[in-house]
């Protein structure tokens, strides 16, 4: 498998040049295009014998907003105890800021090579749009979908950008990191309306365990086997 | 006489043969299909939202909840995501038993597969059958991992614990005599792995009586050949995965081509089909099953061979065990840390695909380096599938659709998620 991402890698290089920048990462390749360039890549991916992905095997948008922002302190502040714990942190844009805050990830499958590729986009926060690859694939049409409606990813070109999961009438996209996972509506089947209603929610979030970042936890679950280590 | 015109006509969500809560909207030209819009997200709990706020490990559970006919089969993949990530393998013998579980559960999918599929279509018998088979798959999952469904067995470096060394028998009651019960028990005396074999030894002939049922009978024969039919090109562009890719002559299948746990060390054949109908679909299938049977019979002979661990011995990612927590104050920080906190993943993503029975299963994870996935994504092999219901149906009668839906082998709890 390996020695087919390298060749892999290499082809894209030499195709694509500064136009993308890939690395890889757990044997898997990532490349990274504009995003005004993802019509013209992704057909030159599906069409050029040197690549041939024929199969768009997922597309899914993520949200970048918190990454890398943990809910409990883990340097210092033993004294403190419980206070570590941050409630209410407010939402700061992540490590991107605010022009790399989504990004759309195509996952490519080469049959004829037998292969995948990840293909990754960003997209800032106040235009997140991007152009539609149901032109290429016929089944990114409901992963576009999806993608617009849990993040509200905007893809032109796309036939029928339609809400897919969430309800009739829904208000958001429930996915990003801003939106609450309690979130803001309930419904009930009122008796004397005789209808169901929807109300603001009525439980409150809370954290049953803390995100926790450790920046030496790598080593211990790799090289520390059975543990003398302090836990 | 009226002039008959085009009509909408509105198909579920709570109807029998749209196999949980799809809402279809058809147009139609008198019996004829035009246009069909389903309706999904009827069932969708936000599986992956929900995984962002928990550690990885409490995860699993909502795995065997997304398509809830092949449970084990989405633990695998999830699993083998974190351990991507993580630089862990599980022990030889965890991998056998993954891999024997996974054709357990492609069984167990196949037979609610193809007892639904022929029940939508008027083969009633089947049905029955099926779900007599189906009830020994379950008692092995009851047995292993205490669930008959949700069983939440695989986890990151391993299996929950090894195979039990035997079975929980009937009990005689007010209903069944102790004859009846004795009876039922008689293949039940020894180890779980001494009932699966027996059920190995079983389930060829089962399958034969299945197709004697179906394969030459004129009925179904009419009601499957060259319906939905996707020619290979097609297949691809639309996301097709699994016995709908293979049903359309793509020989493709991920325990082949990209091999995970110890399916290189087996021997099965791939069925591929010719035409990319519905019958040829069936057939993938049902030789499946028997492939399955190969394999599973394949992994007993390994697994009584080779004791051995069937869990890591690396506490910062499995439990300790108990004899030791009473003991050992290490083993009772390990353990603490690991069910309050979990344990963090080193920053990046994956993307782990496994072959599960109804196509590609993939998980793509992002972590941050925290204790909990910073975002989840479930690649449902349903979600792509019951996307083309509209390019499948056109042109089709009305019946046909619930031929059709059938075919795809839907299940609500992975396309919704």
């Amino acid at each position: 498998m390996s020695d087919a991402v390298d060749k892999l890698v290499a082809c894209l290089q030499d195709r694509f040049g500064r136009a993308i920048s890939v690395g890889v990462a757990f044997s898997e390749a990532t490349a990274e295009i504009a995003a005004k360039d993802v019509l013209a890549t992704c057909t030159a991916l599906r069409d050029e014998t040197d690549f041939a992905f024929t199969q768009l095997s997922d597309l899914c948008a993520v949200d970048y907003l918190t990454f890398g922002q943990a809910e409990w302190e883990t340097t210092g502040a033993t004294g403190s105890g419980f206070s570590r714990g941050v409630d209410d942190r407010e939402l700061v844009p992540g490590i991107g800021g605010n022009e790399r805050r989504f990004a759309v990830v195509y996952h490519l499958l080469s049959i004829t090579h037998n292969v995948r590729l990840r293909l990754k986009v960003y997209l800032n926060e106040d235009e997140p749009i991007v152009d539609s690859v149901v032109p290429i694939w016929t089944g990114a049409d409901w992963f576009e979908r999806e993608a617009f409606d849990l993040y509200g990813v905007m893809f032109t070109g796309h036939p029928d950008l339609r809400r897919l999961l969430t309800d009739y009438g829904f208000i958001g996209h429930p996915f990003r990191k801003d939106f609450p996972l309690i979130g803001n509506v309930e419904m009930r089947y009122d008796a004397e309306k005789r209808r169901v209603v929807y109300e603001p929610v009525s439980i409150t979030p809370r954290t049953l365990v803390p995100k926790v970042i450790r920046e030496d936890q790598a080593d211990h679950l790799t090289g520390n086997q059975g543990g003398s280590h302090n836990a | 006489m009226p002039e008959i015109k085009n009509y909408t006509l509105n198909f579920g969500p709570q109807h029998p043969s749209a196999h949980g809560v799809l809402r279809l909207v058809l147009e139609m030209d008198g019996e004829t299909i035009e246009r069909a819009d389903p309706h999904i997200g009827l069932l969708h709990r936000a599986t992956e939202k929900l995984a962002e706020s928990k550690p990885y490990n409490q995860s699993i559970p909502y795995m065997d909840r997304l398509d809830y006919v092949s449970m084990m089969c989405n633990e695998h993949g999830y699993v083998l995501a974190l351990e991507k990530m993580l630089g862990v393998e599980a022990p030889e013998r965890a991998q056998y038993i993954r891999v024997m579980f996974d054709e357990i559960t492609r069984i167990l999918n196949h037979l609610m597969w193809l007892g639904a599929h022929a029940l939508d279509i008027g083969a009633m018998t089947i049905f029955l059958y099926a779900f007599r088979e189906r009830e020994d798959l379950m008692d092995m999952y009851e047995a292993v991992s205490g669930a008959r469904m949700h069983a939440a067995y695989y986890r990151p470096g391993g299996v929950y614990r090894d195979l039990p060394g035997s079975m929980p028998q009937y009990e005689a009651s007010k209903w069944h005599s102790q004859k009846e019960v004795d009876v039922k028990n008689s293949n039940r005396q020894g180890s779980l792995l001494d009932f699966v074999e027996d059920f190995v030894q079983r389930f060829p002939k089962c399958v034969d009586e299945y197709e004697t049922l179906l394969t030459d009978n004129r009925i179904w024969k009419q009601r499957t050949v060259d319906i939905g039919v996707v020619s290979p090109e097609r297949a691809l562009q639309l996301g097709f995965t699994g016995p709908m890719l293979r049903g359309s002559g793509i020989e493709w299948d991920l325990r082949k081509k990209q091999p995970y746990a110890v399916y290189d060390k087996l021997d099965f054949d791939i069925p591929v089909g010719l035409t990319g109908d519905s019958y040829d679909r069936y057939l993938v299938r049902v030789e499946e099953m028997r492939q399955s049977n190969n394999i599973i019979k394949q992994c007993i002979k390994w697994l009584r061979e080779n004791p051995g661990p069937v869990m890591l011995d690396n506490h910062k990612l499995t439990p300790p065990d108990r004899e030791h927590m009473k003991g050992d104050m290490e083993s009772l920080i390990h353990h603490f840390k690991l069910f309050t906190e979990g344990y963090a993943l080193p920053e990046g993503e994956v993307y782990s695909a496994v072959e599960h029975p109804k196509g590609e299963f993939g998980v793509y994870l992002v972590s941050d380096g925290s204790n909990k996935p910073y975002r989840l994504k479930i690649r449902a092999p349903g979600f792509a599938h019951i996307s083309s219901l509209n390019e499948m149906t056109q042109g089709h009668m009305l019946a046909d659709v619930v031929a059709i839906i059938g075919t795809q082998d839907i299940v609500f709890g992975e396309v919704d998620r």
